[in-house]
């Protein structure tokens, strides 16, 4: 092996592999890029029908981030994209509120929390099924330990009480959708002090 | 060599996981399943075997001084290949790997492969030490993987056999990584490397 270099027989053989990779990279996302927008957007419908009642239609409000779904004429509800810092980093949740201002269902879209423990957020089915037609004019959003009415995943308050801040940001949000005066009152969302690195374990 | 030999000296006498210790960030990072390690071993695999046979195809003319970019680039255009389509055709398990599908780029079983045996051999043979040294890392990894799963999450290929009870957690976690590779390796070279 080992060809002798020179200046001319290196620049010309960089150039060319670059030039063959960089055309065949080209090709390839041509030929790639609609399955991979596919499969986004199924992704996206997804977890939009996890959170929300039967739709037809969904528009999407990019500069917000929420989707405004409809089943022919009548609106059934938003989803909502909420992120927050939980234990490990960002929580990413998608909350679909229906428009008389109750959460229909709740879905985590991406998260880095411990595996076993704040990770459960996405299979406690006990955690994860109380977001169902939780409705904040009667239940207070925030964990037990702070006085609220969700319960927390075992050993997991902060991932727990990020979840219920996550709900509350997307309350909000939903308020300001519906003008209403007051969005924090509505959702409870500064009335739950989030104690920045508390004593429990997460 | 005989083709034989040369599969299986990459699955057992040049193991990169247990015997070379190639390659351990993506091995105690993504083992947290037995899925995720097969997964991701299958995804080296796949670019071990083509960059193999593309750099063994033109090392004869690539000059000495430029040799290792010009094998970068061609690694991490297989890599980027592979990288849009696990994005098409497999999204969820791209998102369960995430940052070490691109990261393949820099992995040192496969640059090792290409300076070590790819740059002296054919093509042919490249291409079967790219499928055993690959067949090595994708069987070590689902193997480290599955005794996690088991030993921390109660549950085999996904399958759950503890019901709701807890597995031990902390081999889901980094540190059990360690123990459970460490361990691993000790069985490894007592048992099959001698034979």
């Amino acid at each position: 092996m080992a060809v002798k270099s020179s200046l001319t027989n290196m620049v010309a053989v960089l150039g060319l592999t670059c030039l063959v990779c960089s055309a065949l990279l080209g090709g390839a996302y041509a030929l790639t890029k609609e399955p991979i927008q596919a499969a986004a957007a199924q992704k996206t419908t997804q977890a939009i029908a996890q959170v929300l009642p039967h739709f037809t239609e969904v528009d999407y409000n990019q500069e917000d981030g929420y989707y405004t779904a409809k089943d022919g004429e009548n609106l059934v509800g938003y989803a909502i994209e909420s992120s927050v810092m939980g234990f490990g980093g960002e929580l990413k949740l998608l909350v679909g509120i229906t428009p008389d201002g109750v959460v229909y269902n709740t879905a985590v879209l991406s998260h880095s929390e411990t595996p076993g423990l704040g990770a459960k957020c996405t299979t406690d089915t006990r955690f994860m099924d109380q977001w169902r037609g939780f409705d904040p004019s009667v239940k207070k959003l925030a964990v037990t330990k702070d006085g609220g009415d969700v319960d927390a995943i075992t050993a997991s308050t902060i991932t727990s009480r990020a979840y219920t801040q996550a709900v509350a940001n997307a309350l909000s949000v939903f308020a300001l959708l519906n003008n209403m005066e007051d969005p924090d009152a509505f959702s409870g969302a500064s009335v739950v002090k989030i104690e920045e690195g508390g004593q429990d374990n997460e | 060599m005989s083709k034989f030999k040369l599969v299986s000296d990459g699955l057992v006498k040049n193991n990169p996981t247990f015997v070379l210790l190639l390659g351990m960030c993506p091995t105690l990072a993504t083992t947290t399943s037995a899925i995720n390690g097969l997964s991701m071993g299958l995804a080296t695999l796949f670019v071990l075997v083509l960059s193999n046979m593309a750099i063994s195809a033109i090392a004869p003319v690539v000059p000495d001084k430029v040799h290792i970019p010009v094998y970068i680039v061609v690694i991490a255009t297989f890599v980027t290949l592979l990288q849009f389509l696990m994005q098409a055709y497999t999204p969820s398990m791209y998102e369960t790997l995430g940052l070490f599908i691109p990261l393949i780029v820099v992995n040192c079983i496969v640059l090792g492969r290409a300076e070590a045996f790819a740059n002296k051999h054919g093509v042919g043979e490249s291409a079967l030490d790219g499928i055993g040294v690959g067949l090595g890392f994708t069987c070590s990894l689902t193997v480290l993987g599955l005794v996690r799963e088991i030993l921390g999450s109660g549950s085999a290929f996904g399958y759950n056999f503890i019901g709701g009870a807890d597995g031990m957690l902390a081999f889901v976690m980094a540190p059990g990584a360690f123990l459970c590779l460490g361990y691993l390796m000790v069985l490894f070279n007592k048992y099959l490397k001698k034979n």
